[in-house]
């Protein structure tokens, strides 16, 4: 077994990681502004074949434009996209290799489903048994055929979700941008629809660069996220680097939900970091080490779910990671429990506990005013200085 | 029974039927009940007398009642083709006014409807604002520009372009000029309304698919817009056939058109029965493409 196999295998379902791989869609200081306003501001970003690409940020964070920019509607103000090798600049949307689906799914209100999936191949002068093959194969794929005649008010919500899905895929693609593809649709349709958009991407393995906003759609749906925020990219990474390795307090805080503490690093070790809280008795003893100053005054996150709650307090308790605080509210969603802790410095964090047994009494783990202790391991804080 | 009745005055539905009620009783008095009399007169024959027609119910001595339905009047109409000519050339005006109207009129709305919200204002305010002068004033202003010592003949002997003026007044071109210049704000607006409500987004899904701008225009643009040419084009076309002043005015003795017809046989030639059908007649053409914008706003209705 050579080395050079092992390092193919490795980089097969994460392209990102081989230095050698060459990105599909390569976007290189791609800024637009609008008046004063800039919308994007001098991103990079490399998008390898067969992904399915998140860009998350709130609403302004400039992801639309992004990909707006992508299909050619925008035209950026400086920098370049090249897709598949060829430079985008100057190329009509119409010319280009790459089709969106629009959140309002713009379907053609006066063509039927049949017509409006088969609407690009017409243009692309397609013949037409092999438009009706087409349409026929892709409406197959989105489980659209008995609907093939009708016109798309004569659809539900999710089925005209589909329509446009079909319709941007039909042609084949070489990118298919998506905004905000699950958006319109109800919870229990979109977690659903999310699967269903993962088996077709894989059945068909086009690029996806999908818009969202919802950042539990990004990490069910994605390879890859960038997260945006004010034109720029906060952080580009797998789902799992961005929730439990945020670089930044906007990523910690935009995904998932982090109990943030200011403080200030007293001890940088070979191999561990303690950070002690600005206010009052906490400190962190974190296992991994930092290039980082002593002294300086950095961001600990903590996610609720790394957080142990125990109502057996010791007399004295553990110098690093743990602290006493006393159940402010609880919050049961069924599933799991959110207990607020108020601890003794004012501050109110927030423990998740997932109620793994079925109490008779229906009584919680801790109840209000109950004193409690709140521990987590070592590896769990996240260390932020931006 | 008072009580019941005061009940019902205050009740929501009384108030909903009598709203409803407004119209159909202004239709009644001032469409049909006028609709039928020149009905009834168009199945009279002229007689020398006030008013100048047949009786259509008379009594005899012993009480009978004897009704007249004369029409004559339909197979003279029928068998003279001077209006059988008079329609089809008033037909003809108005389907080329209706034409040129629309090819004028579609990319005013167009450019309109996609404007800034401070320039839509003004040039929709520059669409209306003919409508503050007298239209009567705007035809007799159109003879001054379209005479043979008119302006338009002026400036072009002036500019050496022509020797000789060109016979513009009192001819179909003059006539067609007055009605699509009268008639194209009623083009517009419409248009302007569908255009205003059409999803951007359509267009651009369309471009993303692969359609060229001028297939977008034939293929999307224009389905999507066709409530509004249909609209338009009817509010363009049925004053236009019947129109009086502007083929008196600007086409003379030229241009004959229906609604000329109809006006020297009612005040020249006194013959009200014959007048009479001649409008009735006029309505039936009208009433057909009517219809059909009626059927076409169901079908619109039941998509939506």
């Amino acid at each position: 077994m050579t080395q050079a196999t092992d390092t193919s295998k490795l980089f097969e379902n994460q392209p990102w990681l081989d230095p050698d791989a060459e990105p599909f869609v390569k976007i290189r200081a791609l800024t637009k502004t609008f008046g004063s306003f800039t919308a994007v501001s001098s991103v990079d970003l490399d998008i390898y074949e067969g992904e399915l690409f998140s860009l998350l940020g709130g609403s302004g964070c400039g992801k639309t434009t992004l990909l707006r920019m992508l299909a050619g509607f925008e035209e950026p103000s400086s920098g370049t996209i090249s897709i598949d090798g060829v430079d985008m600049a100057n190329i009509p949307p119409y010319q280009r290799p790459v089709n969106m689906m629009f959140q309002s799914y713009a379907l053609f209100p006066h063509m039927t489903v049949e017509q409006n999936v088969g609407y690009g191949l017409k243009q692309d002068r397609v013949e037409k048994n092999e438009i009706a093959e087409r349409v026929a194969e892709i409406l197959a794929i989105v489980e659209l055929t008995p609907f093939n005649k009708r016109k798309p008010h004569q659809l539900s919500g999710g089925q005209r979700q589909r329509v446009a899905l079909a319709r941007s895929l039909v042609k084949k693609p070489k990118v298919l941008l998506l905004d905000e593809p699950l958006a319109a649709l109800d919870k229990r349709l979109r977690e659903q629809t999310q699967f269903e958009l993962m088996n077709i991407q894989h059945q068909l393995g086009v690029t996806f660069i999908v818009v969202t906003h919802d950042q539990e759609e990004a990490m069910t749906l994605s390879t890859r996220i960038a997260v945006m925020d004010q034109g720029q990219f906060s952080q580009i990474g797998t789902p799992t680097d961005i929730y439990e390795y945020p670089q930044t307090r906007f990523v910690a805080n935009f995904i998932g939900s982090a109990n943030m503490f200011e403080g200030r690093v007293v001890e940088n070790g070979d191999n561990h970091v303690i950070v002690r809280s600005s206010h009052g008795d906490l400190s962190f003893y974190i296992d991994h080490s930092f290039e980082i100053r002593e002294n300086i005054g950095v961001s600990i996150a903590l996610r609720p779910e790394k957080i142990t709650l125990s109502r057996e307090v010791p007399e004295t308790i553990d110098e690093y990671n743990t602290v006493k605080g006393i159940v402010d509210d609880i919050g049961y969603l069924g599933n799991f429990s959110i207990y607020r802790i108020l601890l003794e410095n004012d501050k109110i964090i927030a423990v998740t506990h997932p109620n793994q047994s079925r109490p008779r009494d229906a009584r919680h783990l801790a109840e209000w005013d109950d004193e409690v202790l709140l521990s987590w391991a070592p590896s769990s804080p996240i260390l932020l200085t931006k | 029974m008072l009580y019941r009745f005061r009940q019902f005055l205050e009740s929501a539905r009384a108030w909903q039927s009598a709203i409803v009620a407004v119209p159909y009783f202004w239709l009644l008095l001032f469409f049909l009940i006028p609709f039928f009399l020149v009905l009834k007169i168009s199945l009279a024959e002229y007689i020398v007398a006030s008013p100048p027609f047949s009786k259509l119910i008379q009594f005899g001595e012993e009480g009978q009642m004897y009704i007249t339905l004369i029409f004559d009047n339909f197979v003279f109409l029928w068998e003279d083709d001077l209006y059988y000519k008079t329609y089809l050339n008033s037909l003809r005006i108005s389907i080329i006014s209706t034409i040129l109207c629309l090819l004028i009129g579609y990319p005013i709305a167009y450019g309109i409807a996609r404007s800034t919200p401070t320039v839509k204002k003004i040039l929709l305010l520059m669409v209306i604002l003919p409508f503050w002068t007298s239209f009567l004033l705007r035809v007799y202003a159109w003879i001054g520009l379209l005479a043979d010592q008119g302006t338009i003949n002026d400036l072009l002997i002036g500019l050496g372009i022509i020797d000789q003026p060109i016979k513009m007044l009192y001819t179909d071109f003059a006539v067609l000029v007055g009605i699509v210049y009268t008639y194209v704000p009623f083009m517009i607006l419409p248009l302007f309304a569908n255009i205003e409500r059409l999803d951007l987004t359509v267009h651009e899904a369309a471009a993303d698919l692969g359609a060229k701008p001028f297939t977008i225009f034939r293929t999307i643009t224009i389905p999507l817009t066709m409530p509004g040419i249909i609209a338009g084009s009817l509010l363009v076309f049925i004053p236009a056939t019947g129109e009086f002043v502007i083929p008196d005015l600007l086409g003379g003795g030229n241009v004959l058109m229906i609604g000329r017809v109809l006006y020297s046989e009612f005040n020249l030639n006194q013959d009200w029965p014959v007048a009479s059908t001649v409008a009735i007649v006029l309505l039936l053409l009208l009433v057909i493409p009517m219809m059909l914008y009626q059927h076409y706003q169901a079908k619109e209705a039941e998509a939506e």
